[in-house]
């Protein structure tokens, strides 16, 4: 890529960005449904960022954007200094090889252990040789406490030992960027433990940066330094935890304080109730 | 006005559909310098859509042949012609039944399992972990797995023409006696390069469309148990009816 190319902002104009991803003016539908609305938010470097907001208002669908999955319909998504929906193939690629994620299930490859799991990237994408591929799996099984699990199968794993083992996978090649979709989702409360101490170890030791999708405050607010929450298409509130806490939009303080009244209303839209108990459809 | 509105839409669906699997295709075949690069992957999945199908080719093979063997000699007795039985079963072996049935069987066994564990591996997220990782999925699973298919399809064939003239041979001459010499020099007079040739270039195509089917339905697979179980389904389907098809078309320019 060369240095005339637009979407790459030089090297010096990088290093003065204190965000790594930023988004700008983002529109995003599917099937005429408007999932974003002019969505913009910025990611800062070598923080934990929280991305919060209702089921169903696009958090997943974001993070999707940002690692370049789907196009946005206009809108910029610019991560660090490159602009993702414009990228060619294999620069895209080669982006991705600076970012790591972590999906809900884990999506460890059920056709090889756990070391293999870890080793995968590093075979695809290095020519290391097997004894140092060998030494970089174990310290990254080590750093997520699963070095004894080494052996074992996905299907031998729990839920939470699979995401751990999806965490070293994501580190195994160095990201500068790790992506968290709904870490915390049906686990027990001793492995979310687990998950929130590695999330803040990874990023504060690595001096990597870090997004968190996930609906589960009291988790987010020991682990994110700066949340976002996302309702209607767009950024309802933005801040730290204490910000958030007190915000005056009616949509934020539903969701922070977990109310089952407010803008976000317990019934899906549906007709008259009693109409439809005297009628014969659905 | 309404019909010719469908008629339309559906025509536009169909060459979309087209449109998307000759796509995917040249994605595939894009990917095969890399892939030469790394045979192993291609290996893989020869043993697992080849060697894995011998068991269910080979029985059929042997079942086929033995079935061959009695209509044959049958058909021919009324004729006084006993003795061409082996030809007329290398023959049909060679040409139509070897290709053909072992298209549908592979289509049953080796098609099923591309397309069920790339659907699975959809909806798993485990492709999506693969872009996420930097590897292209096309390269990583469905390359392989076409080329894999291709390869193990004409040699399964040979061996099933193979194990199917024995089931012939078992038959003819070790149950009906019919002459051992006559059977066997009279089939190596009749059947030709040609004739081979022609059972060769099937069977590749064969293996082509199999395994194009197998792996874009997996690929495209909707995400869900039902969606998976639906691609399964089809991939059995949509193989058979291109199958038979092509056999057709082949048959017809080769004539």
């Amino acid at each position: 890529m060369s240095a005339s190319d637009p979407s790459v902002t030089p090297v010096a104009a990088r290093a003065s960005t204190d965000n790594l991803v930023e988004i700008q003016d983002v529109h995003y539908s599917v099937n005429g449904r408007e999932i974003f609305s002019g969505l913009n938010l910025a990611i800062p470097r070598g923080r934990i960022t929280a991305i919060m907001g209702p089921s169903g208002t696009g958090k997943t669908t974001l993070m999707r954007l940002i690692t370049g999955q789907i196009r946005p319909s206009s809108g910029r998504i610019v991560f660090d200094g490159q602009d993702v929906p414009t990228l060619k193939r294999a620069d895209l690629y080669k982006l991705r090889l600076r970012m790591g994620m972590l999906f809900q299930n884990g999506a460890l490859l059920t056709d090889r252990n756990v070391f293999e799991n870890v080793a995968f990237p590093l075979r695809e994408h290095t020519k290391l040789p097997n004894s140092l591929i060998r030494h970089i799996v174990l310290t990254k099984l080590q750093a997520v406490g699963l070095r004894g699990a080494a052996g074992l199968e996905p299907a031998e794993l729990s839920g939470g030992m699979a995401r751990r083992v999806a965490l070293a996978r994501a580190m195994a090649t160095d990201p500068e960027l790790l992506i968290y979709d709904e870490p915390f989702t049906g686990l027990d409360p001793i492995s979310m433990g687990m998950i929130v101490r590695l999330v803040r170890q990874m990023n504060y030791a690595l001096g990597i940066t870090s997004i968190v999708v996930s609906h589960d405050v009291e988790e987010l607010s020991i682990l994110a330094d700066m949340s976002y929450i996302i309702a209607g298409g767009k950024v309802a509130a933005a801040g730290s935890f204490v910000d958030l806490k007190d915000h005056q939009s009616e949509i934020v303080n539903q969701f922070m304080n977990g109310l089952a009244d407010g803008p976000v209303a317990f019934h899906y839209p549906a007709p008259d109730y009693f109409e439809q108990l005297l009628s014969r459809t659905v | 006005m309404s019909q010719v509105a469908e008629l339309a839409s559906n025509l536009r669906e169909f060459v979309r559909m087209v449109g998307a699997v000759v796509l995917f295709l040249l994605r595939m075949l894009g990917q095969i310098p890399r892939l030469i690069a790394r045979p192993r992957l291609v290996v893989e999945q020869i043993y697992n859509t080849g060697a894995l199908s011998l068991v269910i080719v080979m029985i059929c093979g042997m079942f086929i042949g033995m079935v061959i063997g009695l209509q044959f000699y049958d058909i021919l007795a009324r004729f006084g012609s006993e003795d061409a039985i082996g030809v007329g079963a290398a023959l049909g072996l060679l040409k139509e039944l070897g290709p053909v049935v072992t298209a549908l069987l592979f289509a049953g066994r080796a098609g099923t399992a591309v397309a069920s564990e790339i659907g699975l591996m959809r909806a798993t997220d485990q492709l999506s972990a693969m872009e996420i990782m930097a590897v292209d999925p096309i390269m990583r699973v469905a390359a392989p797995r076409f080329l894999g298919g291709i390869i193990a399809m004409p040699l399964l064939v040979a061996i099933f023409i193979a194990i199917g003239l024995f089931g012939v041979q078992l038959v003819a001459v070790q149950q009906l006696g019919v002459e051992s010499n006559s059977f066997w020099s009279q089939m190596r007079a009749a059947v030709g390069v040609d004739d081979v040739v022609d059972g060769i270039v099937k069977s590749f195509v064969f293996g082509v469309a199999c395994s194009l089917v197998a792996v874009h339905e997996g690929f495209t697979a909707i995400p869900t148990a039902e969606g998976v179980g639906r691609a399964t389904t089809r991939t059995v389907v949509i193989s058979a009816v291109l199958t038979l098809i092509l056999d057709y078309m082949l048959t017809a320019v080769m004539l």
